[in-house]
Parts: structure tokens; C-alpha cells; sequence
């Protein structure tokens, strides 16, 4: 594995292995001293020319916990707003030394082009309305936990598909892990072709939450814009709820074990009500903290290569943690 | 460059009309047949190349005024040459505009300057392309530049009435509307993928063919309602397609181009994000493709323009959705269409001058172009060897520019030789 730069890029047993390893960093994560040796010496470029706390934070914190050297570089009023192409800004940013990018880009397909110009590894940290990749491997390493093997379990994901890097990532992760999905939108919040795409991929459209519901093992709501809501996508915010809101009343339909995800920043009251985000069954921070061993796997995976491994073991040894697991790649 | 005044063309095929010797004196074809060689002639040994009418381009994109860095008029027009043109009709969408009487004469005086293809301004329909207010198109007819042809291409006319107004009155002058068909509510600046399930999975943002038809239908509309000609710039659906049929078959003036790209290329292509691809109205699926070569064969479809679009390498160099719009086109359109109309026998030869020049020449209204290959004829000729196999070669090209699409592909038909008015301009495939 060279880049992440989108899931169709793992095979299940790859997926596997990152979810394997994100159990090891995960138990690195609830240790007092939270270092690994793995990445020392290697610095990590979080290239981000959109903005995002959430997802830059985790990226840097998993770096630290690697031992890498983490720069975080804007490209947000950076050179690019000037006009220089993506090509200049990336190479430039490569010619200093690294080993790894991670990058956030408001295009989609920015992540491959990228790929292609330098020799750093990349990261696809979300690039346009296209892939989230390492979001949809947290999603997975999270309901995995809660509901064991996705083999055969169905999973919903709800809001605003069209313009979701999210929904994309999540589709590919969750076919590969045999899951069984039904997306459900309003048709204006579907992305255009979803029909022979759902029949060549094997899932499933709904415009009708309360039919899917019940049978759902995991709903996964994703974020609906502010800037969709006048864009005519929907009449009003108000409407939205009924329709597509996991509100208080819909939480009734969910079997006992079904669990309620968001990849964040949630609209309380809009897409999600606040009981069904702060609910028992809710993994919404449970996410955000395998978001971090996540990736700390899958920098780790990247960067570390056969020479780090036994450094890693030393590591963990050293402090008495779960070995790294082997046959990275 | 040659000064020969007297060329003797020996044994070409005469656009499909058998072989035959074109003698060529002082610019003007003044024998057709069996010719023996007269002493002072210079000879081009034609023998197993077809002869067409020299080709006419009837919407090419030169940079030149303001962005001479991605294409010169120089270099446009030398790439023309090489891709077969006698004539080409340069875009208003420079930097400044050419919506005054004084940029179109400018351009057509730098264009006679390099001697190598006839280059004919296209005035904007509207000031500075802003769809508003109606740029001098009179004064443009009247001036040295004699403009016939307007459009704001690269923005649609989409304000119904500035269309009706612009249509009715270019009619006082025979002059011709070409629409740039995307209407912006359905297709904004940011569309640039084929709206479909492509799209869809690519996260680009979709493009989607209705954007294009419904102006095609309001435009035979407005045309028949005025009485007025309009052109609709590089068709790419199937859907307009039909509603030119219907068009046609109404009487309604509308003539109609599709360029080289959207007969071959497809919207997959983009699936690996490379801008090289990224073009306006984007490449469609293969149903549309299969409707467009049919159109062009059948003459639902008047002509190819090439859309030649050059671009600096750093304007490519963007994220997909950032990158500029456009592909290279001018020395690959004759290998093209002749891979794809010729040797599917969708079209011969002679329909292929039809399509690439005679039709082209009329609509634009060039009167020296567009002529059969007969006595008394302007001698604009283009000499195509049907069976040559070429790679395209990106670095090979005339044009400044390196955006091409075609690079690595093998095409089979080349240009061997061009004539402008007598004088070769491109001989074996190179500058004369």
C-alpha cells in the first residue's frame, strides 16, 4: 500500500489488517504515555486547502502518537487563491522533505492527481464531494465494535448524499465487508445515476426512512449543509426533519441493538435530534476516538514500511501494550 | 515557403470522384484531368491521396490578444495548416473581447500576416460576452473583417430576449448566431462531468445533457419564430439530435457542428480525474457518440469544428474541477473523422469534404472556400494520405499548447499536404 486515496484502492483483507492494527493503537491510545517510536524521523505534511478541525487534528495527533515530524500547512489564502496550479503548490510543499501527505481538498479527484505528480505517500483526507476513505474505515473499525462482523448487517445512511465524500467511502467499505446498505435521501440529494449504480454495486435507494428503520442494524446520518438548505434542495429545514430526521419519535422504530452514527459536525435538530445523538446507543464519539487509532493504522501502514516494524514492537513492548500487528504491508 | 504560381497536382483522388491532374496557376485551379506537366509547374505526386476543398474550421480558439502564452494567431494558424485548414474562424473569447469593428480587423490582419491559412474573425454577440447588451455586430459586418459569424461562445446566450434581438438583427447583414447551448441554471461553471453515473461516483459535478437541449429547442424556436439562421456550436447529445431532426424537417434555419472529441471520446475517460479530458459541453457517454456520428452522416449535423482550445500547461495543472476547459484539436480533427466516419463507412470522401469544408464555407460565409475542385475554383486544397497510421504525438504538435487528447492514440488518415490559394502551405505533413 503506497497511497490511500480511495477505498476501491483496499481489498477486504487490507481493510482487515487496518481495522487489526487500529485495535493495537486504540489500546496505545488509553495508555498514560501514548508514544510509539514507529515514525521517527519521518515528517508528515497535513496539506489541507479546506478547512477542517476535526479531521486535521485527528491526522496530527496520530502522527505525534507515531513519533512523525507533523507540519500542518493551509492552502486555504495560501498560494493557491494567487493562482499557482495545484501541481506547483504540491510540488513545492514535497520538495521539502516528506514523507507522507495527507491532504484535504475541496475537488474532487485532488487526492489522485496529486498522487501522481510527487513521490510522498498520500492520504486522501477527503477531496471534494468524492472520497473520505480513512472516515469510512473509522465508521467500520466503530460498528464493528458495537455489532461484531458486518457480514449481513444492514446498514442505513441518511442525508445528504449527493454532495457526501462519506456516503462514497462507506459505500465501497461496507460492500467489501459484506455489509448490506439502503441509502435514503430526497430524490434532489441523490447523487445522478444512483440507480444503475446501487444495481452494478448491490445496494439499495429509499426515499422512505420509517420503512427502513426497523430492519436497520446501524443508522448512519450524515450532515446536511447549510448552504444546501437554499439551494432548493428541500422546501425548508422543517420539512427535512420530517421527512429524513432521526427525530426522538423514529428512535422508536430501532431495534434494541441498532446504533446511531454521524461523521460530525452534526445540525442538532435538523438531520439528527439531540436525543438521538446523545442516546446510549449513539457511537458519535466513539467515532471520533477510533478516528484517531485509524489512522494512526493507516500512517503506520504508509510510512512505516518492514524496517519501523520492530521498532513498533519495541515500542509497545517497552511500555507493555499489545503488539503491533504484523504483515503490514 | 514555395513561390511556385504554377502547381500541378498529379493523380489524387478528387474527393471521391475518381483520379484525376488539378493544374493550379496564380492561385486558380485552370485545369482539371489528364495533365501533362507544364515546365515551370511544381508537382506534387498525389497518387493514392484523396483531394479535398480545403478544409474550414468553423470554431477554433486562438489566445491571441492576452493569453499568447497558451497560442499565438502564428501558431494557431500553423497548426491549421498542418491539420489540413485553408480558413478558420478564431473565437470572440479573447482578452479583449472582439466585439468591436477594430479587435475583428486587428485579428484577420494579424491572421493574413502568417500566410498560411485564411483566419476569420467571429464577433461576440454580446459586449464583453456579458449577455447583456448587444456588442457593434453592424459595424463588425461592416468592417474590413466583414464578420458574419457571432457568438459568445464559452457562455451561452441564455437571456431569451438578447437571443431574439441578436437573431433578428443579424439578418440585415446575413450574419449567423453560433450558440454556445448550455442553459446555466442547469449547468453552472462549476458543471464539468457528463451528469450520469459517472458523475455520480466521481463526485464531480454533473453536466447534465438537458442543459444543452433545452436551449437547442428555445433557439430552433426563436430562429422560427424570426426567421433567422442559428448554429448550434458543437452538439453533444443525442437529445439535441432529435430536436434538430425535428427542426430540419420543419424547414427552420438551423445548421449545426460537432466537434472531433465528442465523436470518439467518451465520459469515462474522466475517471482517473485527468484534466487533459475536461471540455465544454463535456464528453458524453457512448449512446450519445453513437447518435452524433449517425446526425453528421445522415446531415442532421452540417459540419466538424474542431473547438481547438489550447491551454498553458499550468491552467491544466489545477484539481479537476479548477482546471480550464478544452482540448487541442485542429491537427487531429481530419484523422479523426476519418477514423471514425471514413472507415466505418458512415461517410466517403466526398462526404467528408461536405462536412470538413463545403458546409463549413457556407455557413460562415466564405465565398473563396468550400469550392469544388473544378476550373475556374479558388485553389484551396487539402491532400490526405487515407491509409497512413499515425501516433499523435503531443510534442510533434505546431501549437503552442500540449492540452491534446489524442496523445499515444493511433489514428489512421493524415494531411500531407495543404494549398492555400495555390501555394503550398504544408507539404509530406510539414510547414512548407
Amino acid at each position: 500500500m503506497r497511497h490511500l486515496l480511495s477505498m476501491e484502492d483496499l481489498e477486504t483483507d487490507e481493510i482487515l489488517t487496518l481495522l487489526t492494527t487500529a485495535e493495537s493503537m486504540h489500546d496505545v491510545q488509553r495508555r498514560e504515555v501514548k508514544k510509539l517510536p514507529t515514525l521517527r524521523g519521518r515528517t508528515i505534511v497535513n496539506l489541507f486547502f479546506e478547512d477542517s478541525t476535526r479531521t486535521r487534528s485527528s491526522f496530527e495527533i496520530a502522527g505525534k502518537w507515531l513519533s512523525a515530524d507533523v507540519i500542518n500547512i493551509s492552502g486555504k489564502g495560501s498560494s493557491t487563491s494567487k493562482g499557482e496550479s495545484l501541481r506547483d503548490t504540491v510540488l513545492t510543499v514535497a520538495a521539502m522533505g516528506v514523507d507522507g501527505l495527507v491532504i484535504r481538498h475541496h475537488a474532487s479527484g485532488a487526492a489522485r492527481q496529486v498522487s501522481q505528480w510527487v513521490d510522498a505517500s498520500i492520504v486522501n483526507a477527503g477531496d471534494g464531494m468524492h472520497e473520505h476513505p480513512t472516515q469510512a474505515l473509522l465508521d467500520a473499525y466503530t460498528m464493528r465494535r458495537a455489532l461484531g462482523d458486518l457480514a449481513g448487517r444492514h446498514v442505513a445512511i441518511v442525508g445528504d448524499l449527493t454532495h457526501s465524500r462519506v456516503l462514497r467511502s462507506n459505500l465501497i467499505c461496507l460492500a467489501r465487508l459484506g455489509a448490506r446498505v439502503t441509502v435514503v435521501a430526497p430524490p434532489t440529494l441523490m447523487p445522478s445515476g444512483i440507480g444503475t449504480w446501487a444495481a452494478a454495486e448491490g445496494f439499495e435507494t429509499s426515499y422512505d426512512l420509517d420503512a427502513v428503520l426497523p430492519s436497520a442494524d446501524a443508522v448512519m446520518m450524515l450532515r446536511v449543509q447549510r448552504e444546501r438548505m437554499s439551494g432548493g434542495f428541500f422546501p425548508t429545514p422543517r420539512e427535512y426533519t420530517v421527512g429524513y430526521g432521526l427525530t426522538r419519535d423514529r428512535l422508536r422504530l430501532l431495534q434494541d441493538h441498532t446504533v446511531i452514527c454521524h461523521p460530525g459536525p452534526m445540525n442538532r435538530g435538523l438531520e439528527i435530534a439531540a436525543d438521538a445523538a446523545d442516546a446510549a446507543r449513539s457511537l458519535i464519539l466513539d467515532q471520533v476516538s477510533a478516528g484517531v487509532a485509524v489512522r494512526m493504522s493507516v500512517l503506520y501502514h504508509l510510512l512505516a514500511g518492514g524496517s519501523a516494524e520492530p521498532a513498533a514492537r519495541a515500542g509497545a513492548q517497552r511500555t507493555g501494550a499489545t503488539t503491533v500487528h504484523e504483515g503490514v504491508s | 515557403m514555395s513561390t511556385a504560381t504554377t502547381l500541378l497536382v498529379k493523380g489524387a483522388d478528387l474527393a471521391g470522384a475518381g483520379a484525376g491532374d488539378l493544374l493550379v496557376r496564380d492561385g486558380v485551379v485552370v485545369e482539371v484531368g489528364s495533365v501533362s506537366a507544364p515546365r515551370d509547374a511544381e508537382v506534387i505526386d498525389a497518387d493514392g491521396l484523396v483531394a479535398l476543398p480545403g478544409l474550414v474550421d468553423l470554431h477554433t480558439h486562438l489566445r491571441e490578444p492576452g493569453r499568447e502564452d497558451a497560442e499565438t494567431i502564428a501558431t494557431g494558424a500553423a497548426a491549421a495548416a498542418v491539420g489540413g485548414y485553408t480558413a478558420i474562424l478564431a473565437m470572440a473569447n479573447t482578452t479583449p473581447v472582439t466585439d468591436t469593428a477594430e479587435a475583428a480587423e486587428r485579428i484577420a490582419e494579424l491572421g493574413a500576416r502568417t500566410g498560411l491559412v485564411d483566419v476569420q474573425p467571429i464577433g461576440a454577440v454580446t459586449k464583453g460576452l456579458a449577455g447583456e447588451e448587444l456588442a457593434e455586430l453592424g459595424l463588425m459586418a461592416r468592417s474590413r473583417a466583414r464578420v458574419r459569424v457571432f457568438s459568445d461562445d464559452g457562455h451561452c446566450v441564455h437571456d431569451a430576449r438578447v437571443m431574439r434581438r441578436a437573431l433578428e438583427y443579424v439578418r440585415a447583414f446575413d450574419g449567423v448566431i453560433s450558440q454556445h447551448a448550455q442553459e446555466p441554471r442547469l449547468a453552472d461553471g462549476a458543471a464539468c462531468c457528463h451528469e450520469g453515473e459517472l458523475s455520480g461516483r466521481l463526485g464531480l459535478p454533473g453536466w447534465p445533457g438537458v442543459a444543452e437541449e433545452v436551449i437547442v429547442a428555445r433557439d430552433v424556436m426563436l430562429a422560427r419564430h424570426t426567421g433567422s439562421r442559428v448554429h448550434i456550436a458543437h452538439v453533444s447529445t443525442a437529445g439535441s439530435v432529435e430536436v434538430l431532426r425535428w427542426a430540419r424537417s420543419q424547414g427552420v434555419a438551423v445548421t449545426a457542428e460537432v466537434t472531433p472529441h465528442h465523436l470518439l471520446l467518451t465520459t469515462d475517460l474522466l475517471s482517473g480525474y485527468d484534466p487533459t479530458f475536461k471540455v465544454n459541453p463535456p464528453l458524453r457517454p457512448a449512446e450519445d457518440v453513437e447518435a452524433l456520428r449517425a446526425a453528421l452522416a445522415d446531415g442532421t449535423i452540417d459540419a466538424v469544428a474542431t473547438d481547438h482550445a489550447p491551454h498553458a500547461r499550468h491552467d491544466k495543472e489545477h484539481a479537476f474541477v479548477d482546471a480550464a476547459f478544452g482540448m487541442l484539436g485542429l491537427e487531429t480533427a481530419l484523422p479523426v473523422v476519418s477514423e471514425v466516419m471514413v472507415a466505418s463507412g458512415l461517410l466517403d470522401w466526398a462526404g467528408v469534404a461536405q462536412v470538413m469544408s463545403v458546409r463549413p464555407a457556407r455557413i460562415a460565409g466564405l465565398a473563396g472556400h468550400g469550392r469544388p475542385l473544378a476550373v475556374g475554383e479558388p485553389a484551396n486544397l487539402t491532400l490526405v494520405d487515407p491509409q497512413a497510421q499515425v501516433t499523435v504525438d503531443r510534442d510533434a504538435s505546431m501549437s503552442l499548447s500540449r492540452n491534446n487528447p489524442w496523445h499515444g492514440r493511433t489514428l489512421r488518415g493524415a494531411v500531407h499536404a495543404t494549398v492555400l490559394r495555390g501555394r503550398p502551405t504544408v507539404l509530406k505533413g510539414a510547414l512548407a
